[in-house]
């Protein structure tokens, strides 16, 4: 690792100042991504902002069921609470499915949110990667590319977004507060991840020096109905090839409301909200589900090593749909898929 | 190779650690892992470096109680935090109850992930959510052992959890 130095503020306001008064500083919550990346020279900040002094630790609910978790509170403490369980199982199964415990008892809510892809070019500075250095091309268009992109790439990027947290996160009704040198402000979440387009280096609409605080999540709606199921290359410990965050509201078989959000195939949970609203008022059943199904994925294009990923999402969406509508969700220990 | 400006060393950074029950003040740079520091400096070697990128869990040790990485986190960031490696947690006089289980159980081949798989298991017990031995093996998911000990690794820890939840019933119950 390269020389840096470390700062431990107790401030919101200081963390923010301190980012601002160096441009190559960058912020250490849990630990598990940035200094992973520190260790291949992937990063290399002149100044890490250790943040975990900051009071952002808080799993608050409020009186309409709104659920505001602090930047800080780790993986497993958010998907173990018991008002998580209760009122965002869906949450609470996808943080289950990622990482080991050990990386949930150190990852936390704001990392999991900035966790950076996990494409093999992006992690060796031998070969060219244009979101880690601009410009220099993209290795993995025409190289292997089984993990990337079917759906939102760029002619310069078709990486995707690793988590599974954040497939919940968009699935539900979330904002992402945020403090930065102007202030703090909102950001819906389906608008904090970004497509690659012409800039595939910028992950997310933050805006320099800013810091996620908290998210805030609407509980209670989908409890009943949802599932999160992840396919991957083993059965734990492995980040998703696709998976499908699930989550219905369904009154006498008819579908009120929908939510369908994909992990592995896109830079950024990939939802269709206008998808879903055609579905509204329609039987929960199987040709519904694959009606959607199709819909969602009409624009997919595999790169050639990730050709599988369309009929596999295709599955996934509709699978996951099914276990929701049943109120059979995955279980994340059960290796079986319901 | 490096570039970009010109950096000698990084200045030193004071930390308090208690590590087994033993107080540091230490004075360190900043790019040091709690895996290196314990290994390094302070000759802990009993806790492994597998991967050195949270892919193997062979450097798990318990923080605050918590199983944690400590390969992926720098130690100046742990100031006051009280950690248990292998070697805190029984002796070979005085073995911990998963060391017993593991050497009933044949736990191990190489036991190079032992240790870490002892001090993860350490905080499955007190973290309390497996309840079978499917979850047990789920949330034991995060320490991979390449001899395959998996099977034996697991009866080991079914064995602590039985005995525990056993000793913890109220008599009223029996
Ligand atoms: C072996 C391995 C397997 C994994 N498997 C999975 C998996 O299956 N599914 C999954 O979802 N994840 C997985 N992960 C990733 C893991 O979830 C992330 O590393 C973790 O969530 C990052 O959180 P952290 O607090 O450790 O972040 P850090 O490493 O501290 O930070 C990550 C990034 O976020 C920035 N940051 C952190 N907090 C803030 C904040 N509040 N405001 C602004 N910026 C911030 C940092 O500057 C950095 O750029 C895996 C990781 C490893 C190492
Ligand atoms: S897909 Fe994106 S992250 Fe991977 S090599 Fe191409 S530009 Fe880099
Ligand atoms: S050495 Fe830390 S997880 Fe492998
Ligand atoms: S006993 Fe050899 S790696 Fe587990």
């Amino acid at each position: 690792m390269r020389p840096f130095s470390y700062l431990r503020p107790t401030a919101v306001s200081d963390a923010v100042s301190a980012l601002m008064a160096e441009p190559g500083a960058q912020v250490l919550a849990g630990g598990t991504n940035l200094v992973d990346l520190m260790k291949y020279d992937v990063t290399h900040p002149t100044a890490v902002i250790d943040i975990n002094d900051l009071p952002l630790r808080m799993i608050e609910t409020g009186e309409n069921g709104e659920m505001r978790l602090g930047a800080l509170t780790t993986n497993a403490e958010v998907a173990h609470d018991p008002a998580v369980t209760d009122m965002l199982p869906l949450l609470s199964s996808a943080i289950l499915a990622g990482a080991s415990p050990q990386l949930r008892n150190a990852a936390t809510t704001g990392g999991n949110l900035l966790q950076r892809t996990r494409c093999y070019y992006f992690y060796d500075p031998a070969t060219p990667c244009n979101k880690r250095e601009p410009g220099t091309g993209c290795s993995a268009i025409g190289g292997v590319n089984r993990i990337h992109a079917i759906l939102g790439a760029s002619e310069t990027c078709i990486a995707t977004h690793p988590s599974d947290m954040c497939v919940a996160l968009a699935a539900l009704d979330t904002t992402v507060e945020v403090a930065g040198p102007e202030g703090s402000r909102e950001i819906p979440f389906l608008a904090f991840h970004r497509l690659p387009g012409a800039h595939p280096e910028r992950d997310n609409t933050l805006q320099p020096g800013e810091i996620v605080v908290a998210v805030r999540v609407a509980g209670g709606r989908f409890a009943r109905h949802h599932s999160y199921l992840k396919l991957r290359d083993r059965l734990s410990y492995a980040f998703a090839l696709v998976s499908a965050a699930a989550a219905l509201d369904i009154e006498e078989g008819r579908i009120l409301d929908v939510r369908v959000a994909l992990g592995g195939v896109a830079h950024k949970p990939w939802r269709d909200p206008l998808a879903e609203a055609e579905v509204a008022g329609q039987p929960a059943t199987r040709q519904t589900f694959e009606a959607l199904a199709d819909r969602l994925l009409a624009g997919a294009k595999g790169q050639g090593g990730n050709d599988f990923k369309i009929p596999m999402a295709r599955k996934a969406i509709v699978r996951a749909l099914a276990q929701a509508a049943a109120g059979t969700s995955q279980i994340q220990a059960e290796k079986r898929v319901r | 190779m490096l570039h970009g400006p010109a950096r000698t060393t990084s200045p030193t950074v004071p930390v308090m650690l208690t590590i087994n029950g033993k107080r540091h003040d230490l004075n360190l740079a900043p790019f040091v892992t709690l895996l290196d520091l314990l290994r390094g400096p302070l000759t802990l070697t009993g806790t492994k470096k597998g991967c050195d990128h949270g892919q193997c869990g062979a450097c798990t040790v318990l923080i605050d109680g918590q199983r944690i990485n400590s390969c992926l986190k720098l130690a100046v960031s742990l100031n006051g935090a009280q950690i248990t490696t292998i070697e805190g947690l029984g002796t070979p006089e005085n073995l911990h109850p998963l060391q017993k289980a593991f050497v009933e159980h044949d736990a191990y081949q190489c036991g190079y992930c032992t240790p870490g798989q002892i001090c993860s298991a350490a905080g499955l017990l007190a973290e309390g959510h497996a309840r079978s031995r499917e979850e047990i093996r789920e949330l034991m998911s995060g320490n991979l052992c390449r001899c395959g000990a998996y099977t034996n690794i697991a009866d080991a820890i079914e064995d602590v959890m039985a005995a525990t939840s056993r000793s913890n019933q109220p008599e009223a119950a029996e």
